[in-house]
């Protein structure tokens, strides 16, 4: 009954905090000073037209920088876990190729199997098409990354049985982590500092090829993102830990 | 007309948040999760910020949910039987 009270009291607290949000904050009329110091300067300084992505890849990398490491850590973790788990869930009947998989136990129904089968390619090019984009359009790397992974979702769900090359996996993840960090270094070298995009040339504005480094550190993210999360798929989906 | 769709949305994502809370079979409340994502990505959409309602739709409804269920379904297997739906 205390613990009720206290529980009440302490939802109460939080929305007595919360509700200046609802009745005091005004309605955006105009961007604040800080917002349109980056509208105006990004087009001129970095030339992109996505001044989101400028803000995340260029003037707060060393932030995306950051959050990638936070991905990889939890894939690895995600990976470490589950590798060791493997060998000790599989009890008893093992190295039987009929053993139904995990989820709902049976093979793809057909609709399922033709429909991913259809889908799987398209979802994978416009997952390609968001982080190569990322400077003129709305995405980038982090969402163009988990639509490639949605894309191989689509294949896990259509083909239980299929397998994924762990070491391209890793290769891939491994390579564009290692060349993000390296062109950050160049930006340090070659322009005014790390990750820097002006290190390459900036292109004529609102152009696939534009805006210096930004696509390439993008794609670079999407890859690592993409593969990452590929990975953490297929590490829950597959039952037995030994081809992991 | 904006304003009207952003309240409709944002009932919608009370219902299904206290729906997710609430509701004793799991992948029942995994999905009511995802409909709070997908609410939320549309509210992006509204108000003018496609960059976050596209990772919102993609990690929050799609990838979490797919995570959970697969999640669900490994603890499933672990036990050995079908208990605890």
């Amino acid at each position: 009954m205390v613990a009720r009270i206290f529980a009440i009291l302490a939802i109460a607290g939080f929305a007595l905090i919360a509700l200046p949000l609802v009745t005091e904050l005004p309605p955006m009329e105009e961007l604040t000073s800080l917002a349109r110091t980056y509208v105006e300067r990004t087009p001129d300084e970095l030339g992109a037209a996505n001044v989101v992505t400028a803000v995340i890849v260029t003037y707060r990398g060393l932030d995306t920088l950051g959050e990638v490491s936070v991905l990889f850590i939890a894939t690895a973790g995600v990976g470490f876990l589950l590798r060791r788990q493997g060998p000790a869930v599989r009890s008893g009947g093992d190295g039987v190729p009929a053993e139904p998989e995990n989820g709902p136990g049976q093979a793809p129904s057909e609709i399922l199997a033709t429909g991913a089968r259809f889908l799987m390619p398209v979802v994978l090019l416009f997952g390609v098409y968001i982080f190569t984009h990322g400077h003129l359009t709305p995405g980038g790397g982090f969402q163009g990354g988990v639509i490639v992974a949605s894309a191989m979702l689509l294949y896990f769900l259509s083909t239980p049985g299929g397998r994924v090359g762990h070491t391209a996996l890793t290769l891939v993840e491994s390579l564009s982590g290692a060349s993000y960090v390296f062109l950050g270094v160049l930006g340090l070298v070659l322009a005014a500092g790390f990750l820097d995009n002006r290190l390459m040339p900036l292109g004529e504005f609102g152009r696939l090829f534009s805006a210096g480094a930004i696509p390439v550190i993008y794609s670079l993210v999407g890859l690592k993102v993409g593969a990452e999360l590929s990975g953490i798929l297929d590490h829950l989906r597959s039952r037995e830990g030994d081809h992991a | 007309m904006t304003t009207a769709l952003i309240v409709v949305l944002g009932v919608v994502m009370l219902v299904a948040a206290v729906f997710a809370v609430l509701h004793q079979q799991l992948v029942s409340a995994v999905i009511a999760a995802g409909v709070v994502s997908l609410s939320a990505s549309v509210v992006y959409v509204l108000l003018a910020a496609p960059d976050v309602a596209m990772t919102e739709a993609a990690i929050g409804s799609a990838l979490t949910t797919v995570v959970f269920l697969y999640a669900l379904s490994r603890i499933r297997g672990a036990k050995g039987g079908s208990d605890g739906s």
